[in-house]
């Protein structure tokens, strides 16, 4: 029984040791050298360099519209999703899209927001001469809201879900009107799926590189598209990698932030 | 009344907007003409082209290759590393493999097809269709863990008591016992490592090299030339494929959904 155990262990454990921690371990230890050995120099040119520090407060700030549109169009998407008829075939409708590829998708939105594609020929129609949507910021947040948006609508759409009517009730027969039971029960019972649903967002948002390319038309620099850029055009792995580990080093600073958050909610409800 | 409505009307509006980009590019891939700008005539010729190019046709297959080889593997290894990790006893070390097990499902991708190029490299395994397929398998593996843990969690060990009272060897007990228990959190990992894989790009894109392209990659560097409506025709048939199999899924949960109500 033991050794039948260990068989079905050690593939398992083989894939962590190769594909988990090694790669970590190899970036890691790239960010740290040159061609001469150890060195400091990519971190001290990454924090001393403004163009990397306001790099990444770019793409910080571009993931947080990203995320904040999405969640703007999730919530009330999710709310009367789960209020609605027939909900699983809503929710497949919502999903099938998903299935679709990526780039199929961002495909689409070269020609949608293109100089007589669909958006300027609909703003014609009003009289609004040809504006220049493609390869603008705004196009590059919306065409990621786009892509992102199943994947907030499933979380949110799952926790008001498990949110018992009753309650919604009581609320209101205790006198709540709709912003209050909004505000004060619907909201703080589904926020996990909130919370699951930004970090489901957030963190690819970082990485939508392909996008910043055919749609952000290269303006948009995010440290996704750096990183993509020391790997594969300049050639520069070690910066590549520094750029990397930072990210790494951010993404963990949020994750821990984001639990520490929600085990103190935790305690208030057993304090409640 | 009128707050339905308007709700109706939210819900129309989103799945127009979901929906919008897939019809453009399917409405247009009928049209005559090189862009996306003005329907030219009805016409079949984009679908004469892709049938034509024996290129893409070729890459297509591959990437369904790809994906069902990757998900197999992923599916196997991730599934007795799922029955190995429930059977641990130790509370911290399960912990730490599981955290593990989540890393690669919430690092960006650009991250892990880095990290993956840097190991490749240094392992000295040559960039195409064997780096790609092992980085498929890698990041498909955490998902199918997931996915299969909780039907283990929620698997009564008490049948294997019993399977084993009455006399069944181990290997019995497995195949009669705990795999029929758990195939359905199987079945969803391998549908889920197989839409893993068919829908990435980053990390392919990062080690793939010259010789060897998967759809995305390929979608990618023609896009970046521009509009080519051969793309739009593949796309109204990658959309079919989808709608087909989506139903058929959907058909096959729906009645074992009844199957397992009668059951009860």
């Amino acid at each position: 029984m033991k050794k039948r155990k260990l068989i079905f262990l050690v593939p398992y454990l083989a894939w962590i040791a190769l594909f988990v921690i090694m790669p970590i371990i190899l970036i890691t230890v790239y960010a740290f050298r040159d061609e001469h050995g150890f060195t400091l120099s990519n971190f001290s040119q990454f924090f001393t360099n403004g163009t990397f520090l306001r790099m990444t407060l770019n793409s910080f700030w571009y993931a947080f519209l990203i995320t904040a549109l999405t969640l703007l169009i999730s919530y009330p998407t999710a709310y009367i999703l789960s209020r609605m008829k027939n909900q699983q075939f809503w929710l497949l409708l919502i999903i099938l899209p998903t299935w679709i590829n990526l780039l199929l998708k961002a495909y689409a939105f070269i020609g949608i927001f293109g100089k007589g594609g669909l958006v300027n020929s609909f703003l014609g129609l009003f009289g609004i001469g040809p504006a220049n949507i493609l390869f603008t910021n705004a196009a590059f947040i919306f065409v990621a809201a786009y892509i992102e948006l199943p994947f907030m609508i499933l979380p949110i759409y799952n926790a008001i879900c498990d949110v018992d009517p009753a309650v919604m009730q009581a609320a209101s027969d205790l006198g709540a009107n709709k912003w209050q039971a909004f505000k004060r029960v619907l909201w703080p019972l589904s926020k996990s799926g909130v919370q699951a649903g930004i970090e489901a967002v957030f963190i690819p948002s970082l990485s939508l590189f392909m996008l910043t390319r055919l749609i952000g038309g290269n303006r948009v620099i995010t440290l996704g598209t750096a990183i993509e850029e020391y790997f594969m055009t300049t050639m520069n792995w070690s910066m590549g990698s520094t750029i990397g580990v930072v990210l790494i080093f951010l993404m963990i600073i949020v994750m821990i932030s984001t639990s520490s958050s929600a085990s103190r909610r935790k305690k208030r409800e057993v304090k409640l | 009344m009128k707050r339905i409505k308007w709700s109706r009307l939210y819900i129309a509006l989103v799945l127009i907007i979901l929906y919008i980009p897939i019809f453009y590019l399917v409405y247009y891939s009928f049209s005559s003409g090189q862009n996306m700008d003005r329907f030219g005539h009805f016409t079949w010729v984009h679908y004469q082209e892709l049938l034509a190019d024996s290129r893409l046709l070729a890459i297509f297959l591959e990437t369904i290759l790809l994906a069902l080889l990757s998900s197999l593997v992923a599916t196997l290894i991730g599934t007795l590393g799922a029955i190995a990790v429930s059977q641990i006893k130790n509370k911290k070390i399960k912990q730490l493999l599981l955290t593990l097990n989540n890393v690669l499902m919430v690092s960006p991708d650009v991250i892990i097809g880095a990290s993956f190029l840097i190991f490749f490299t240094a392992l000295g395994i040559g960039l195409g269709f064997g780096s790609v397929l092992l980085s498929h398998i890698a990041f498909s593996i955490p998902i199918v863990v997931l996915m299969v843990l909780p039907r283990l969690n929620e698997f009564d060990y008490s049948l294997v008591d019993a399977a084993r009272d009455l006399g069944a060897s181990n290997w019995q007990v497995f195949s009669k016992i705990m795999l029929p228990g758990i195939t359905p959190g199987i079945l969803s990992g391998f549908f889920m490592a197989l839409t893993y894989s068919l829908d990435d790009f980053a990390v392919t894109f990062f080690v793939t090299g010259n010789g060897f392209t998967t759809l995305s990659v390929e979608i990618y560097s023609r896009a970046r030339q521009g509009i080519n409506l051969e793309i739009n025709a593949l796309s109204t048939i990658m959309f079919i494929l989808v709608m087909i199999i989506v139903i058929g899924y959907y058909f096959i949960s729906s009645r074992s959904g009844k199957k397992g109500g009668r059951l009860l």
